[in-house]
């Protein structure tokens, strides 16, 4: 089974490209599942539902999604492997720009759009930093001059990485971006694999359910700003 | 020079020679000083607890560093000369063979013609795949009447395709002038003040009202954002091939804009429903159904017209501007 981790910020594009590759693969009669991780809600479950492919929900609630991914994706891999898919897809929404759910070996996309300003690239950490894909979406909205920085940013953070443009909306780019994930890792378990990047969770009081505010309530790994 | 090298060397050499080391480290939120120190030696003296808060290894800054290095080197080398691009027909949308085999030269324009949603993008695609028989089409296209090398697919430094889209629209919060640099700066080009005054300028010949170079990219008119677009492809862009995907013509001088790609020596695909424009290029390939039709070459009657359909359109121009300036068009 193909398995590829799809990561990038909310509204960047992530569930608009799946989708269009989706209908690629289907169009070559290829059984896919996707896996779809959320902090406080999604609705993209729906979205892949009604293309017909067999979707998993995650929702992580406190925790940082990333962390919750890695507790659960050995799981989804093995639900999929079970079910006789030839393509795993796992979405996950990066709120937090330190954590990263791509794993070594197993082929890592990161989507980002062009809206979201050309130093945004740089603030991202091992999410775009260490993907093997960067895909940008959303070039329909500005010049080609504006896209060519954009991805020069981006290359700049990446340079090993294929970036590509897609389109998520019309799809331009989709076939092209489809013919990446025929290549992509091919597992049958997770078992003895690695993160590409520790995540590592402060575990301070408010790590624990701690709201108060003052010194005298902050204990574990606590850090202060310089002053 | 080689990775290897490169990083023995002192900082301030390094810095000196390529600046770009500086904002590359920036990036990673990295500050290099020009000591006498090696990179080397800078990067093995780099703290593993910072570089975990910036959420990178060393392992993979070092990696990064050589794919940068490698890719910012390759600009400077001479990008293979393209002296032809043969498009080998596939099938259309019914499954029946275009059966054709078409070479164009640096120079030439064609021109791609068809109704809505018959394939015209996606000959262009095509084009920018460089399609070896994979995408739906199954067309292939040869360049120097041989099958590329990959790199050409996914290659930033040395793309075969310059794509001036169709969407004109600014969202960085930069002026004209600045804009211009940056592209120019992020394409290493030598002399770059130079380029961008040259690109300012020939924007302005483009464009039928003028603009500063201090203007927003966001406040420029449809027409002065296409006229700065085609001189920024001109003059920064090294792609041989150019593709123009229905460019719209309002505001903007196209038989200067067309010429001014032409004198770059490049290929140029156009998918056009301008009859002038149509009439410019050498060929017009006609697509229905996902394939190509027909390819029809300018004849010298339709060149003829080519000036009666300018007059026509300079009368339009006319009557245009008598609107934009108040006058009234009781008499024509
Ligand atoms: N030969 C072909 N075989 C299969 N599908 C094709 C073929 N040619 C084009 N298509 C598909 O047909 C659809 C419409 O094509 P395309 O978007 O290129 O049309 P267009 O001429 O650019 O239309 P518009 O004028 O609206 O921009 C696309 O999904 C494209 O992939
Ligand atoms: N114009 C444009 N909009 C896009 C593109 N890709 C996605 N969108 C829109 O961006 C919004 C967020 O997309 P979605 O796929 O839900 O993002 P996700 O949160 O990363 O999964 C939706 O309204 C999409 O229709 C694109 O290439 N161009
Ligand atoms: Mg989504
Ligand atoms: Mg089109
Ligand atoms: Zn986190
Ligand atoms: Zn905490």
């Amino acid at each position: 089974m193909h398995f590829l981790t799809v990561s990038g910020p909310p509204s960047s594009g992530k569930t608009s490209v799946i989708l269009r590759v989706i209908e690629a693969l289907q169009a070559k009669q290829k059984k896919i599942g996707v896996v779809k991780y959320d902090c406080l809600m999604t609705e993209d479950d729906l979205s892949y539902a009604k293309k017909g492919v067999l979707v998993k929900k995650g929702l992580s609630g406190s925790q940082c999604p990333d962390h919750y991914f890695v507790s659960n994706i050995e799981a989804c891999v093995s639900w999929g492997v079970e079910n006789d898919c030839d393509f795993l897809i796992s979405e996950s929404a990066g709120l937090c720009n330190r954590c990263s759910p791509h794993i070594k070996d197993i082929t890592a996309v990161c989507v980002i759009d062009n809206l979201s300003g050309i130093n945004t690239p740089r603030k991202i950490g091992p999410m775009l930093k260490s993907a093997d894909i960067v895909v940008i979406t959303k070039g329909d909205i500005v010049s080609q001059a504006e896209r060519e920085v954009f991805a020069s940013r981006v290359k700049q953070v990446n340079p090993g990485a294929v970036i590509m443009n897609i389109n998520g909306i019309t799809g331009q780019g989709a076939f092209e971006l489809t013919s990446l994930f025929e290549e992509a890792s091919d597992i049958e378990t997770l078992k003895g694999m690695r993160l590409r990047f520790s995540m590592p969770s402060a575990l301070c009081s408010y790590c624990l359910g701690e709201t108060r505010i003052g010194d005298e309530y902050q204990t574990g790994n606590v850090r202060k700003m310089e002053s | 020079m080689h990775y290897q090298d490169l990083v023995l060397q002192p900082l301030k050499q390094l810095l000196a020679d390529y600046p770009w080391l500086e904002d590359f480290f920036g990036s990673f939120g990295l500050q290099l000083q020009a000591t006498e120190q090696t990179l080397q030696q800078y990067l093995d003296r780099l703290d593993p607890d910072h570089l975990l808060d910036l959420g990178i290894s060393q392992e993979q800054l070092q990696q990064s560093l050589h794919d940068f290095m490698a890719g910012m080197l390759a600009l400077d080398e001479a990008a293979e000369k393209v002296e032809s691009l043969t498009i080998i027909g596939g099938f259309d949308k019914t499954g029946s063979a275009e059966q054709l085999e078409l070479t164009l030269k640096p120079g030439e324009v064609i021109c791609i013609v068809g109704p809505t949603g018959s394939g015209k993008s996606r000959l262009l695609a095509d084009i920018e795949w460089v399609a070896q028989g994979d995408t739906p089409t199954k067309r292939k296209i040869l360049i120097n009447g041989g099958v590329p090398d990959n790199k050409w697919r996914f290659s930033t430094e040395h793309k075969l395709v310059a794509q001036l889209s169709q969407n004109m629209n600014f969202v960085m919060d930069l002026t004209a002038e600045e804009f211009v640099r940056m592209h120019a700066e992020s394409r290493l080009v030598p002399d770059p003040e130079e380029k961008v005054a040259r690109i300012l300028e020939q924007a302005n010949q483009l464009a039928g009202e003028q603009f500063k170079p201090d203007t927003p990219v966001t406040s420029l008119s449809g027409g002065q954002s296409r006229a700065l677009m085609i001189a920024d492809m001109a003059i920064l862009s090294k792609s041989p091939i150019v593709l123009i995907d229905e460019i719209e013509n309002a505001g903007i001088d196209r038989k200067k804009a067309l010429e001014l790609l032409v004198k770059q020596e490049k290929i140029i695909l156009m998918a056009t429903h301008d009859p002038i424009l149509a009439l410019m290029g050498d060929k017009r390939l006609v697509i229905k159904n996902g394939g190509i039709a027909k390819i029809i070459a300018s004849s010298d009657a339709e060149r003829k017209n080519l000036s009666r359909l300018e007059e026509l359109d300079n009368t339009l121009l006319a009557l245009r501007n008598r609107i934009r300036f108040g006058e009234t068009l009781e008499e024509l």
